[in-house]
């Protein structure tokens, strides 16, 4: 019996060490980075985050959508209205039917959200090797470890140990689940030009671009940081109070009180 | 037994309403100056009160955030997004509503065992228990149904996982599964179902606290010293003493609870919940909420059947681990008849003690287990963990009540002198 195996197997082994996890499989730990946005009073460091725009729009938007992100939302990050309104004219998107019942294309609009780079995940399997590229709204939020994550796998590709089996097509990096993954290494130093004359080296984008897809991933982040520390001082005054006013009403009890005897 | 005031309020409206319906009183002789309460509770007594402002923070949360939330596979999770996004303060209210259901468990867990330790199961509060019992198992059936709705990756494998297990019922089973689906698997009618019966059961729930309370008032609380008000100095009105105790309790709950939601939110949720849904796409792991953790570890510990393996099975491995997982709750229903002895509080117990401390810690290590993939030695450990917390209520309660001597018991509430042993 198994169970029998199983006790025979302890015995003999005593008080084994919990079997080690699968490292390898799941990926290097990711390098810790000290965020902005970390901390009870983190905030999101604006001018990183509009650079961060950059390369998004620059480098990945030709393969990964942002489906929850609208150009409104760029207010947050520091930009007018109307930058704003430039920045959604570039792009097009679907309009209204016309009244030939025509299907129409329109400029984006602050309201919209940003357009998607494929129609449909075949045209973006079809376009990349059989590999879906995943939309990156929430991908700050969808991993363990998100920011510091996003960031290692960004600047963690390597050359291959001799004696990994890499598939055709397929990029070493050992941040990434099983450590091959089909994205080439998207980020070079001067791949950008920033607008604001910072150095764009791999390190810097990489970080820029954290920052504003943990924007897009958590909009509300500073603003709950903000309401937090007032939420948390309220209730610790409000505790102090009660305790105070439970210490008081407790006296009599303490001094062995009967509340029922006349 | 507790006796019955009537209010009489001053307020002629008041008065009025209570000659009609004499719902002042009630609240009076519950938890109001009326009701006469023991004057030694700890602070391990205000986890109740603390459930009961979780599940009123559950219902009013979750009632605005079904404004919002569409229970439609094509677009929940877009949805959620837009609550997170757009909706004003909507990420307050998810938030909330999210890390509400683990603080709730939270209270409701040591709820349990200050019953457990103190021996609130026993006589005369065995109803009492029962219904908490109930009450934890329609929480648990509340809290999966509700996870499911974001329609996430982890929503849509842990319903896949948890239902299916209802298809190791013989005969019946498929049957029963295909219900909960509404279908051939996990679906749109899964959804729709689940929504419909995660926004019904909080309300069963608040009927079965009105009970709860009911049986309380009727036998009283019980006490750390486990021993029977012998007069009214052992007593003290609920209404201002434990109510200003509750709420600072309740203060200091909430300011943990608002750390959760306001700096670590989704620190007790699982990243794969923010990949929509997809059934040609199975996760690494497919882990449960903690709260469910240590009877997941019970499930997929047994992984033997009832009999002679391959020979003669009475009881599949399958069903074998759905019936211990089950009946790690439902033991509890039996609880005042496992533990007889005559002593309540585990203060006076000095081999309980012991005991009971071991199960506390081998909930804490059944809930690590159950997160942990079920590989080397994961198993083996879980089996340890689950045999031991089936020996305590089954085997090692029983024989203690018979075998153990108890430490002298005090005098009284009022008076908590050690009676001297004879």
């Amino acid at each position: 019996m198994k169970f029998v195996k199983n006790i025979a197997i302890a015995l003999t082994l005593g008080a084994a060490a919990f079997s080690g996890t699968n490292a390898a499989d799941a990926g290097k730990h990711p390098m810790q980075v000290d965020w902005s946005f970390n901390g009870p009073l983190g905030k999101f460091d604006m001018a990183s985050a509009q650079r961060g725009w950059q390369v998004y729009k620059q480098v990945c938007s030709s393969c990964h959508g942002l489906k929850y992100f609208r150009f409104r939302n760029l207010t947050d990050i520091g930009y007018d209205e109307a930058m704003i309104k430039a920045f959604a004219a570039e792009y097009e998107v679907e309009g209204d039917v016309d009244d030939y019942g025509d299907p129409t294309t329109r400029k984006a609009e602050p309201k919209d959200a940003f357009p998607s780079p494929f129609p449909n995940d075949n045209a973006a399997r079809a376009a990349n090797a059989g590999a879906l590229p995943p939309d990156l709204s929430l991908m700050v939020k969808a991993r363990h470890d998100g920011p510091n994550y996003v960031f290692s796998l960004l600047v963690g590709y390597e050359d291959a140990p001799a004696d990994f089996n890499l598939g055709a097509g397929m990029n070493y990096n050992p941040y990434f689940k099983g450590s091959q993954i089909a994205m080439a290494e998207p980020l070079f130093d001067e791949a950008v030009e920033y607008e604001d004359g910072t150095p764009a080296t791999k390190e810097q984008m990489a970080k820029d671009l954290v920052q504003f897809l943990t924007y897009v991933a958590e909009p509300s982040l500073q603003k709950r940081h903000q309401m937090g520390i007032k939420v948390l001082i309220f209730l610790g005054l409000l505790t102090i109070l009660l305790y105070l006013s439970m210490k008081i009403i407790w006296k009599p009890v303490k001094e062995g009180k009967n509340f029922y005897e006349d | 037994m507790a006796e019955w005031k009537a209010a009489k309020p001053e307020n002629k409206a008041l008065g009025w309403v209570e000659e009609r319906l004499p719902i002042l009183s009630l609240v009076n002789n519950v938890v109001g100056p009326d009701t006469p309460t023991p004057r030694n509770l700890n602070y391990w007594w205000n986890f109740g009160s603390l459930a009961g402002l979780m599940l009123v923070i559950q219902i009013i949360s979750g009632v605005v955030l079904a404004m919002h939330y569409a229970a439609h596979t094509g677009i929940a999770f877009d949805s959620v997004e837009r609550i997170m996004r757009d909706v004003n303060y909507g990420w307050l209210i998810r938030y909330m509503h999210a890390n509400g259901a683990s603080f709730f468990f939270i209270a409701v867990y040591i709820h349990i065992f200050r019953g457990l330790y103190f021996g609130s199961y026993k006589a005369p509060r065995e109803v009492l228990w029962m219904l908490g019992v109930v009450i934890f198992l329609l929480m648990m059936a509340t809290a999966f149904m509700g996870y499911v709705l974001p329609w996430g990756q982890m929503s849509f494998w842990g319903a896949t996982v948890i239902t299916g297990l209802f298809s190791a019922v013989p005969v019946v089973g498929e049957s029963i599964v295909q219900l909960l689906w509404g279908g051939f698997s996990v679906d749109n009618p899964t959804l729709n179902r689940f929504f419909s019966l995660h926004y019904l059961l909080p309300f069963v729930i608040a009927g079965v606290v009105i009970l709860h309370l009911w049986a309380k008032k009727i036998s009283d609380s019980g006490n750390p010293l486990g021993i029977d008000v012998k007069s009214s100095a052992d007593q003290i009105p609920f209404h201002p003493f434990y109510t200003v105790k509750d709420a600072f309790g309740a203060g200091v709950f909430f300011f943990v609870f608002a750390m959760f939601i306001f700096y670590m939110p989704n620190a007790l949720g699982h990243p794969d919940n923010y990949i929509p849904a997809d059934p040609l796409v199975t996760p690494a792991s497919i882990v449960p909420e903690w709260y469910f953790l240590p009877f997941y570890a019970i499930l997929r510990s047994i992984d033997f059947p009832l009999g002679i393996p391959g020979v003669f099975e009475l009881i599949d491995a399958k069903l074998l681990g759905v019936l211990a997982m089950f009946a790690s709750i439902l033991v509890w229903l039996v609880l005042p008849w496992l533990d007889t002895s005559k002593v309540r509080s585990g203060n006076f117990r000095p081999m309980f003690k012991w005991f009971f401390a071991f199960l506390v810690i081998d909930m804490f290590i059944l809930t690590w287990l159950g997160a942990q993939k079920p590989e080397g030695n994961i198993p083996l450990y879980g089996k340890f963990a689950t045999l031991y917390y089936f020996a305590y209520f089954l085997v090692i309660l029983p024989v203690l009540s018979r075998k153990e001597t108890p430490l002298p018991l005090p005098e009284s509430i009022s008076n908590p002198v050690l009676k001297p042993a004879e």
